[in-house]
Order: structure tokens, then sequence, then C-alpha cells
């Protein structure tokens, strides 16, 4: 009872504040929004000699210092409308009402002033659009506003906001700012927010005349990757006035250096991962089909691209919920591929078991026949899928080296598809007669083992394997008709790359090329790393024709 | 498997009866073309000869094909590289006749390598400006790069389809390499704005004419070849090597050196076949290079039949035609047409069009003559022997 009734307060709170806040918020600052606890807005009296009202009526002077002084004082007051209305001034809505000589938070509307209280926001009237005007500010002013602003967000409670600010005061060296910081660093309790300010207070004890601080400050900066420490490095190098100290800083923008060459390799490696885990989920479809089954089957980027419109059409049916489409999608592209794939396999490959280049021309024209299928059905024109929130944006690690999430959820995504199918090939009792099929048909069937259901059932596996693969590749490339034929080529490297019949051998292979191929694209451009890399596989299968893994043992005299 | 002298002998017949039909074709193309003012009926179009002299380099295309896979069992997926090899080589020398009739009017250098600010002629486009080494090119490279290719696949015994994934991946490096301008073979565009071979402007029908006589004495020629080469010793091996690569190793015979020597002498083929494409069409660009085209290729093999060599001519010859003629009515239905083929062929068809009409004409003489051993169906293709 007592737990709904206070959810019940809640919402109701909340829903007095939506009501009375400003419909224009969303030009306010994001970092820095109003600190809304409560609503009881004329309680500033108490304490201090002026009210909020009285303070921001001195801005109602012509002369900038005084302006400035009222922005200070304003800044200074404990109150959660400060923050909006020091914002509300930058963006020009603090207006000067000429008519009583206040000022009031102003809007243009149909030509007119709409002009609300700036401190409970109520509206206290329309004035003509000539009976008041802006407050002017210059940019000493808004650096004075910005300066006020930071500090604000410097004591904000929640920690991501004090970063942030930190991270804008970095290079900053009006000493007010530095005092604050230096105050802020004794309470901070948060590692990352501390390092940051002492970012800050390092750069700014660069200019310190004491020669021991600077040294102390030179060698706290070294490694330090933030642009602006760089920058300051490197001017300080400059007016450096003894060789210790340019030492120093020599050693000390080496070490930024180099590790900012380690997080670019890190970057690249990452790229290459994220490449490679592509691979990975396009490759491992045909590594069941053509390495268990013997079945060369090209039209598995066409399945690739099934799996892509589905989430597309997924996408389409639910409108309102972009967010988790995709997890309708997965199992949707699974079922639609593995169900076409059963289709192709019962009417075209059945025929054609033991006759592996016959196969590879009959599923050519089977993806023929998809591709313009799709190109009849949904257009030649590439449809795009929409990214859920979840998936945009990226991690960042440090100001050098970030991760974005779209990428780093394929990655895992490639890993946890490749460990089911691990798994259901070693675990359960379709994966161990698929194993037996593969191995020795003809002992398999002895054995009581319906080798033309397991055929079925392997082909729809690798197939709804390719079909879910497309519903990661649909989250970085376009979906069009030819998803699909951009990977096949690829995928066949990395199965023969990684020896047929070999799932781990698939995974190396994959990982290895993806890395191989963004390692070399700084070097050469994308395309002739790519060549490159082809180049490389055909001299590859030259010297080991079997793989990175061949199989041993019977299956391999095939 | 075959008798000898019962082979030589169709050998022969086979081959007078395909050269008559061929030069019969031709030269009743040529009259109609030239003999009769445009606005007769019986008039040939500068556009139906040009066709023609398409389709019979497609079929040159597909005899080659036919040598490496109907009678080798190599299954290339790449073979349109060599054509395209063939084509760019016929192309530099009609880059560099333009002269300075090009838009940017250097006597020296193609308009793109002007469009690219390019100072001077690259090495290699060095002798392009020679009709004779031009010629040797457009044997030399697709045959070299057949060779060392070959050389490598077949003596690390790459077979089947790992033979063909990685002939197909070569001929994808070279389309994207070729795509480059950085390359200097004109980037996206390839090569175009022919104006004219040996002094004969391409623009005249004479000049088509003539490239249709010259394609149809290659394709004669080349058909010959085939023919001789499957019918000597050497073809007896090469199919031995088809049907049982390691008994034929076992039994003494270095398998790889005959593949390699069938696979250079097919590049060659290609090449030849590419470089009369060139000036018939007028361009050559990097789309030729596309692994799509080098399948389809593979297809029209299939639709005419394996190892018959007329059965591959006609079938890029059936195909094409049929690309043609669909394309103009209906252009979205082509694609499922050829899918569809792909699918039948392989499925119903698996010895062609050719092996359907020799299987029924083996059915009727045996019902006339029951209880003599019919021929045809020995001629089949097996598949792999696991």
């Amino acid at each position: 009872m007592g737990y709904r009734f206070g959810r019940m307060l809640t919402a109701m709170l909340v829903a007095l504040l939506v009501s009375v806040s400003w419909a224009e918020e969303p030009l306010q600052d994001p970092t820095a929004p109003p600190r809304t606890t409560t609503q009881s807005s004329v309680d500033g009296i108490d304490i201090p000699p002026l009210t909020l009202q009285e303070i921001i009526n001195r801005l109602t002077s012509r002369s900038f210092d005084k302006k400035e002084a009222a922005i200070r004082q304003l800044a200074k007051q404990d109150n959660p409308r400060v923050v909006p209305l020091l914002n509300a001034l930058m963006n020009r809505e603090l207006v000067h009402n000429r008519k009583d000589d206040t000022i009031a938070l102003g809007l243009k509307k149909d030509g007119q002033w709409e002009l609300r209280d700036p401190e409970s926001r109520q509206v206290i009237g329309q004035v003509d659009s000539r009976a008041a005007r802006p407050v002017i500010i210059n940019n000493r002013l808004r650096t004075v506003i910005n300066n006020q602003l930071a500090l604000a967000a410097l004591n904000d409670p929640d920690s991501d906001i004090r970063y942030q600010a930190a991270g804008q005061l970095i290079g900053n060296d009006d000493p007010e700012m530095l005092a604050a910081l230096a105050a802020r660093r004794h309470q901070e309790s948060r590692p990352r927010v501390a390092a940051q300010i002492d970012t800050a207070l390092n750069i700014a004890a660069l200019h310190s005349d004491d020669r021991t601080t600077r040294l102390d400050a030179i060698d706290a900066l070294a490694g330090n990757l933030h642009p602006e420490v760089k920058n300051a490095l490197n001017t300080r190098l400059l007016a450096a006035d003894s060789s210790q100290e340019t030492q120093a800083l020599e050693k000390a923008i080496a070490r930024i250096e180099t590790r900012i060459e380690t997080f670019q390799t890190a970057d690249t490696v990452f790229f290459g991962l994220s490449l490679g885990s592509v691979l990975l989920l396009a490759a491992i479809g045909l590594a069941i089909t053509f390495g268990v089954m013997g079945v060369i089957n090209m039209a598995h980027g066409e399945l690739i691209m099934l799996g892509a419109y589905t989430t597309y059409v997924v996408q389409q049916l639910l409108p309102s919920s972009h967010e988790w489409s995709l997890l309708i999608a997965v199992p949707a592209a699974f079922l639609v591929s593995a169900f076409v794939g059963v289709l192709i396999e019962r009417f075209v490959i059945r025929f054609l078991y033991g006759r592996p280049l016959e196969t590879l021309l009959a599923t050519f024209g089977v993806s023929l026949i998809l591709q313009q299928a799709v190109r009849v059905i949904f257009s030649p024109l590439n449809r795009t899928v929409i990214t859920p929130e979840w998936m945009s944006g990226a991690l960042e690690i440090n100001p050098v080296f970030s991760l974005t999430y779209n990428r780093l959820y394929i990655i895992f995504f490639a890993l946890a598809v490749f460990l089911a199918l691990l798994t259901l090939l070693k675990k359960t009792r379709l994966g161990l007669q698929v194993r037996a099929v593969s191995q020795n048909r003809a002992t398999a069937r002895g054995l009581g083992i319906r080798s033309e259901r397991v055929n079925a059932l392997t082909f729809g596996l690798g197939s709804g394997i390719a079909g879910v693969a497309g519903v990661a590749l649909a989250q970085l490339t376009n979906v069009g008709p030819n998803l699909g034929q951009s990977y096949i080529i690829d995928s066949f490297m990395v199965v023969v790359f990684g020896g047929v019949g070999n799932l781990w051998g698939t995974l190396t292979a994959a990982f290895s090329l993806g890395i191989a191929n963004k390692l070399l694209e700084p070097m050469a451009g994308a395309v002739l790393a790519k060549i490159v890399v082809l180049v490389f596989i055909i001299l590859f299968i030259q010297r080991k024709p079997r793989g990175l893994f061949p199989q041993r043992g019977r299956a391999a005299e095939e | 498997m075959r008798d000898s002298t019962f082979k030589s002998a169709f050998n022969d017949r086979t081959a007078k009866t395909f050269m008559g039909v061929l030069f019969g074709a031709t030269l009743l193309v040529t009259v109609l073309n030239q003999l009769f003012p445009a606005d007769s009926a019986l008039h040939v179009s500068a556009y139906t000869v040009t066709l023609l002299g398409k389709y019979l380099c497609y079929a040159l295309l597909a005899l080659a094909l036919d040598l490496v896979w109907g009678y080798c069992g190599i299954l290339s997926l790449g073979h349109g590289a060599f054509f395209a090899l063939g084509g760019y080589a016929m192309g530099m020398y009609l880059m560099r006749q333009i002269g300075d009739r090009g838009v940017y009017g250097n006597p020296e250098l193609p308009d793109f390598m002007v469009f690219l600010n390019w100072s001077e002629l690259p090495w290699y486009w060095h002798g392009f400006d020679q009709f004779w080494f031009a010629a040797l090119m457009i044997l030399l490279v697709p045959g070299l790069l057949a060779f060392v290719f070959g050389w490598l696949a077949f003596r690390s015994r790459v077979t089947g389809v790992y033979l063909s994934i990685i002939t197909q991946a070569l001929t994808y490096a070279l389309m994207l390499a070729f795509f480059r301008n950085e390359l200097g073979f004109g980037g996206n565009n390839g090569l175009t704005d022919f104006k004219d071979l040996l002094g004969f402007s391409l623009q005249s029908d004479t000049t088509r004419v003539g490239l249709l006589m010259a394609t149809a004495v290659a394709l004669a020629g080349a058909f010959v070849l085939c023919r001789w080469i499957t019918g000597s010793k050497l073809g007896r091996v090469v199919l031995a090597v088809r049907d049982a690569e390691s008994r034929a190793r076992f039994v003494g015979y270095r398998t790889e050196h005959y593949k390699l020597w069938i696979f250079t002498l097919s590049a060659i083929l290609a090449g030849i076949a590419g470089a009369l494409y060139v000036p018939q069409v007028g361009i050559i660009n990097p789309g030729e290079f596309s692994p799509l085209n080098s399948i389809e290729l593979v297809v029209w093999v299939a639709v005419g039949g394996r190892a018959t060599l007329y059965g591959a001519v006609i079938g890029a010859i059936l195909v094409n035609y049929g690309k043609t003629v669909f394309t103009g009515i209906m252009p979205e239905a082509w694609l499922f047409a050829l899918g569809g083929l792909f699918v039948a062929v392989t499925v119903f068809l698996p010895h062609g069009l050719v092996g359907l009409v020799s299987e029924k004409w083996d059915n009727i003489k045996s019902r006339f003559a029951s209880g003599d051993k019919s021929p045809g169906s020995e001629n089949a293709v097996e598949g792999d022997p696991s």
C-alpha cells in the first residue's frame, strides 16, 4: 500500500513538474539540466538579502561589468533555477521588459513576447515585440557564463555531468576555475572524475612559476591521452627554460605518442575482430553445408540476404518497436532462411549428392532466382534497417580509443552463434547424426540413421544460420539484392582457409583474415588489402590444399 | 573407353559438319549484309552481323572451357578472367591507335591518363602501338597467367571444388584490381572510344563483316585444334585424368603436366576470344572479370553438353540468343530464366542438349537394329568417383 501510494505521489509530482516546466526546455544545455528536487520556487528569499528576481533585474544595466557582477552573484545562489536561467541568458531567452524595467523569461510568439516569471515559469503576460528585448551579452560574458555553468556542473550529484564539466575545464587557466577544481578534487570520490580534474590542474600547473611544480605536472601528464595535454606540452616545450624541463617534456610527449600508437593498433584490431565476426557469421553456415555435407551452396549469400530482408520486414510490421524488433527478427530470419534452405535441399540438391560441381551450378541458379525474386518483390533499391538505440553510440575507453556498440554486439553475437552451433553438433542427438552421416554415409544408414532427413535438417541448419548472419549484417550495411553476393567469395575463402569440416578452423580463419585485412588497409587501401588477402589465400591453398586444419581420416579422402 | 578407329572417322565428319554450318551461316550473313540494299527484306543489319560475331566469340570461349571442363574435369570459374585479359590486350592496342583523335588530343596518352594527370605512358603500355606486339600479348598474358596459376595449383594437387573456388577468387581479385584507376587500365570505365583496327574503321560495315569472318575462322581453327587434341594420345590421357586421376598417376603419367598444358591452351583460346570480342562490342571494362560472367559461361557449356566441343558452341549461341531475346522483351525475367536453366540443366539434363538429342537418336537407332550395343551412352560424363 505504502509503496503504491509513494509511486502515485511521485507520478503526480512528475506530472506537475512537466506541466509547469517550460515547453522550450530542449533549448537548454543538456549537460546541465535543472536540478529539480521540488518546485518550492518562491523560497529563495529567506537567507540572502536579495531575491533571484532582484539579482537578475540588475542585468537591465547597459554596463557589461555590472552584468558580469550580476551573473557571478546569480551563480552563487543556491537555487535550482540558477542553471536554467544562465542557459536562458546564453540563448537570448532572458528579456528586458521595458515597461516595468524587469527581466523575465521571454519567448517570441506571433510577433509578441510571451513573458514568464523567471522563478515559477508562470506566464505573466504578453507584450509587444518592441516593448522588450533580449539581454545583450558579449564574448567575455559568454565565457563567464560558461565558466559558471561548468562550476555548477562540477558540483552536480551526477558523476557523468561532473566528468564532462571537468573535461570542459581542461585547458582553462582562469584562477577562479582552478580554485574550484582544486576544491572539488578534495571531495571527489569517483576516480574517473578525479583523474579528469587532475589533468586540468596539471595542465594549469605547466604555467606555474615554480620549476618543481612544473616538472611534477609534466611527469603526471606523461602518457595522458587527452588531446589538450599534448597541445599544452608542445606549447610549453617552446617556452621551456631548462634542459631538464625540455627533456622531461620530450619524454612525456613521446610516451603520449607511443600510447596513441598502441591504442590505434588496438582500434585496428577491434575493427579486424569486427570484420572477422562478420566473416565468421557469413561463413559458419557455409562451413556446415560445405564442410559437413560436402555441398557447395552458392546460394548461401542469398540466404544471408533473405535474413537481412526478414529483419527489414519485421521492422516494417512492428513500426513502433524498433528497440526490440531485433529479438523477433533473429528467430524469424532463422526460420525463413532455414525453410528456403530445406526447399533447396529437397528440390535441387537431393538429386545431386556426390556431384559437387553440379551442386555448385544448380545452387548458383537458385541464387540468381532468389536475387531476382527479391528485386521484384522489394525493388532493386537498397532498404535501410533502423539501428536500435541500444546498439548505436560507442563505449569510450579513452579519448583515442572507443568501441562502437553495434560492432561490439556483433562480435559477441557471432561468438554466441558459433558456440551454440558447436554445442549443437557436439552435444545433441541431431549433431551426432550429422557427424555420423558426414563421416560415413553408408555405415550411418546401416546403423539406422535416416540420412535423407539428416541431410535436409543439416542444410536447413546451415541456411538458418545464414539468415541469422543476415540480421547482423543488416545492422552494418544497406539491405539490397546484392548483399549476399558480396559475401559469398569471402565466406568460401574463410571456409577453405580454415580447413573444410572444421568449425574451429573457420573461427580462426575468419578472425585472422579479418584482422589481416584491417591491418593491411592503412598501408595499402581497402581494395588493395582485399586483393592482397585473396592472393595470399590462393597461394596458401597451393601450399596446403586442405586448409589450416585439415580433416584427417576417411573423410579426408573424398 | 572409346574405339579409336570409330572415333577418328566420327571426328572428321563432325569437324566437317561443324565447319560447314559455321562458314555457311557466316557467308550467308555476309552476303545478305553486303549485297542487298538496306531497304531490302533480305538485308541483314550491321547490328545482326556484330551480334553474330559476339555470339561466335562467346562460342570460342565456351569451347575453351569445354576443353578443360568437359575433357579434363577442371571446372574453372575464372575463365572470364582470361577472356578479359585478352580483351584488355586488344583494347590497349586499339587505345593506342586512337592517337591524337581523342577528346584531349594527346598523341601519346589515352584520354583517361590525361584525365588522371599522368605525364607519361606506364611501362606496360609500351609496344601496344604495334599490332604484332599486341597479338603476342593476347596469347602470352592469359597463357602465362594460366601457366603460373595452374603450375602452382596442379603441382600441389588442388582439385575439384577447391580449384573452382580459387579460380573464382582469382577473377574476383583481378576485377577488384582493374577497378582501380591506379592500375592504369582506365579503372571503372575501362577502355573504349576505339576508332580503327589495322587502319580499318571499326564503324564501317565491311570491317564488321571482316571481324565476323575472322571470328568464324578462329572458332573453326580452335574447333579443329581441340578435336585433334582430344582425339590424340594426349587427349586420351587427359580423359583418364578426368575419370580417375589417381589411377592415371599410379600408372605413371605426370597428370599435373597434362592438366597444366590443357589449362594453358584453354586460357590462350579464351584470350583470343576476348581479343576478337572487344573490337566488335567497342568496350572492355572490369565488369568482364566479374565472377558472374565466368559462371554464366559454365552454364552455356552445361546447356549444350560437355565433352563434345560442338555442344559448347551450340550452348553458347543458344543461351546468348535467349538472353538477347529475353532482355529485349521482359528484362526482369531473364535472371529467372537463367537461374532456372542452371537448375534444370544440372538436375534433368546432365549431358546437355546434345546428350539429350543423341540419347533419343540412339533409342531410335537401337529400335531399328535391336540387339546392337548403342555407343552414344558411353560418352556420358561421369561425376566424381567418390
